[in-house]
């Protein structure tokens, strides 16, 4: 590959300015493959009789543009003492749009600078490109000059919150018309999709089934461990049992399968739905008379208002499970005295309080997995942030929901 | 003003076979695309042309077969020299294939910024170029591919396309979902840029009024390979049943007429 930089000659009528910038030229070593012709860009600037000579040279594409284009910016803006201007193409063996780009741009500054300028040697491709640059006129600034920091902070925090109010209004907007689905579906039932129903409970309830096993199994073991080792200081080990019953069965089971099941399935709503509405098919449905309400969102609503309770009931189990397990081994207590003492520990409503939150938070999540799904807007990008998003809130959600049930059932007392 | 002599085989594909699983695509595929040359590829649904383009671009794996662009068999070349080379075509896909998550203009400066080093105000002029050459409105720089229409985001994939000054052109459809309007301004822009730059446009296409506007050849695939390669008036002579179909349909006599 050649890497010739070729040398600029200055004549001595030069200004300063231009005489400095002559001297700068390409000498980019070529780049590209399989070129022959592969004399760098490069050019010459003289004024004789006031006239400024531009002696274009070399292969004029992209690849090499770069420094010529600087170096021309900047004669363009100073050309010195002329009236007139000649730009010679003859020596050059290639050029591209990004050279007659340049150019004509030259051209034009040279001419607001008050010189008449005229081209020599061009060929008819080259008068033909620069025709079509040429017409296009002064490209208009692409980027825009950047916004000091503290308007942009404070600019953040007022578009978050117009955000936040708009998809809070939204939302209260899309409860509302999910409940007249329900409302126009109990009132007229075989409207209700029951495969697809069926279809979802089995996904994100039925499919969810290992995976809320093996870790409430799991946290339940942990829990009881530690509790132990704690209350074994006080020897007061025996209430290991009461201490995994009541965090479980109240809250633990729940929480953690609300939020594997806001993992796993809310954010499967989304992504699914989202990408409906991306491909259009959402809209296709519109057009065929069916009414997305019924055919997407309520399934998934009713699958989930099913499946998590039940979920949440298996979950409760195996943290029993898994923490009786650690009470065998670590406290000697046989399975029958820990079912006994389990039963005195907790009461029917340690339970039910459990058990009542579960359709709560399961239509949260799929509330806000499936408007996430429906707020898609066409690009890829927004399948995958509304996918975070709806995951995020919905576990925030569910943990504020949470929060509300315990100051609920602390007021009534259970 | 492309390197290379004019007329000289710029793609050149010979034996090729296709197969997605047991359904035989190409078999014994023959192919020669002269430089300076814009050649149309046409066939019936489902004969394989995409798959063709594909196939040469190197994103296909052929079955068998031997393809060479620029003299050069891109599946022997070592990464870096095939990488140099990659950058001497440019690819319009079907529905332009911008990235969604960067704006026109970026899309446009994607090349620049990976292959060159050139300075922001001159990558920000030359997507302004590429977006008037086009025929986008300079606003279209900043928006993003979902705020555009499908004529707009076919118009600055062929930006994209550009962006390098390449000396083959891809075109998946290119005139498909424009208005006529908008399809002949882009016929002409093809022919535009096959006078100014040497262009090579390798076409695959379904618009006869793209055919007759832009194409010097025409190759015609059917049965598993291209059945007839020349000018139009090679395909309006031949007795080849599909081949008359296509050419003498009354679309084609429409199409005919307004030349």
């Amino acid at each position: 590959m050649l890497a010739v930089a070729a040398i600029g000659r200055q004549s001595g009528h030069l200004s300063r300015a231009t005489a400095e910038i002559g001297g700068i030229l390409a000498g980019l070593s070529s780049r590209e493959a399989g070129n022959e012709a592969d004399e760098p860009a490069s050019y010459r600037a003289d004024i004789e009789n006031r006239v400024l000579r531009l002696e274009a040279a070399g292969n004029w594409s992209i690849v090499h543009l770069n420094k010529v284009d600087d170096a021309l910016r900047k004669l363009a803006a100073m050309p010195g003492e002329a009236d007139r201007a000649v730009i010679a193409l003859s020596a050059v063996s290639r050029f591209d749009t990004a050279a007659a780009a340049i150019v004509s741009r030259t051209a034009a500054r040279l001419e607001e600078q008050g010189l008449r300028v005229e081209f020599e040697g061009v060929s008819e491709a080259q008068h033909l490109l620069l025709d079509k640059i040429g017409g296009f006129g002064e490209p208009e600034p692409v980027h825009q000059p950047p916004v000091p920091l503290y308007l942009q902070i404070v600019g953040k925090i007022g578009e978050t919150s117009l955000v936040m109010a708009a998809e809070a209004r939204a939302m209260l907007g899309f409860v509302g018309a999910v409940i007249v689905t329900v409302g126009r579906t109990i009132a007229n039932p075989r409207r209700f999709r029951l495969v697809p129903f069926v279809h979802h409970m089995e996904k994100s309830g039925f499919d969810a089934l290992p995976l809320v096993c093996l870790l409430t199994f799991l946290i339940g073991a942990v829990v009881a461990q530690q509790g132990a080792v704690q209350l074994r200081q006080f020897g007061a080990e025996v209430f290991t049992v009461n201490l995994i019953a009541i965090i479980f069965l109240r809250e633990v089971g729940l929480l953690l399968t609300a939020i594997i099941v806001a993992g796993r399935s809310g954010s499967a709503f989304t992504a699914e739905i989202g990408s409906m509405k991306m491909r259009e098919e959402i809209d296709a449905m519109r057009t065929l008379g069916l009414d997305p309400m019924d055919m997407l969102v309520l399934p998934r609503v009713a699958a989930l208002t099913v499946t998590l309770p039940l979920l949440t009931f298996i979950a409760d189990v195996m943290g029993l499970v898994g923490g009786g397990l650690v009470v065998f081994f670590m406290l000697d207590m046989s399975p029958g005295v820990y079912i006994t003492r389990v039963q005195e520990a907790v009461g029917f409503w340690t339970f039910g309080v459990g058990l009542v939150k579960a359709p709560f938070m399961a239509a949260v999540i799929a509330l806000v997995g499936c408007r996430a799904g429906l707020a898609v807007t066409g690009s890829a990008e927004s399948v995958g942030a509304m996918t975070t998003s709806s995951v995020v809130r919905s576990i925030f959600l569910v943990i504020i929901l949470d929060a509300l049930f315990a100051m609920f059932f602390t007021a009534v007392d259970i | 003003m492309s390197t290379g002599r004019k007329g000289e085989p710029i793609i050149e594909v010979e034996g090729l076979d296709t197969r997605f699983g047991d359904n035989v695509v190409h078999e014994n595929l023959d192919l020669t695309v002269r430089r300076g040359e814009v050649i149309g590829i046409v066939g019936g649904s489902g004969t394989g042309k995409s798959v063709l383009l594909r196939t040469i671009l190197g994103l296909k794996q052929p079955d068998a077969g031997r393809i060479r662009v620029f003299g050069l068999d891109f599946s022997t070349l070592p990464e870096a020299e095939r990488r140099l080379n990659e950058r001497r075509w440019g690819v319009l896909f079907q529905d332009g294939a911008l990235f969604s998550a960067l704006t026109v203009a970026e899309n446009i400066q994607v090349p620049y910024r990976e292959h060159l080093d050139l300075s922001q105000e001159l990558m920000d002029e030359l997507a302004a170029v590429k977006i008037a050459m086009v025929g986008l409105r300079p606003t279209a720089c900043s928006l993003y591919p979902s705020e555009l229409s499908g004529g707009m985001r076919k118009r600055a994939g062929l930006a994209r396309a550009l962006a390098l000054d390449p000396e083959i052109l891809f075109l998946d459809e290119p005139t498909a979902g424009l208005d006529p309007i908008g399809a002949a301004a882009f016929d002409e822009l093809i022919n535009d840029l096959k006078e100014t730059l040497g262009l090579t446009v390798f076409l695959v296409t379904h618009d006869l009024d793209t055919l007759h506007a832009t194409c010097d050849r025409i190759a015609v695939l059917a049965e598993k390979h291209v059945i007839l390669v020349g000018t139009i008036d090679d395909m309006l002579r031949s007795s080849h049943p599909w081949i008359h179909e296509y050419f003498h349909g009354p679309r084609a006599r429409a199409a005919l007429a307004g030349k």
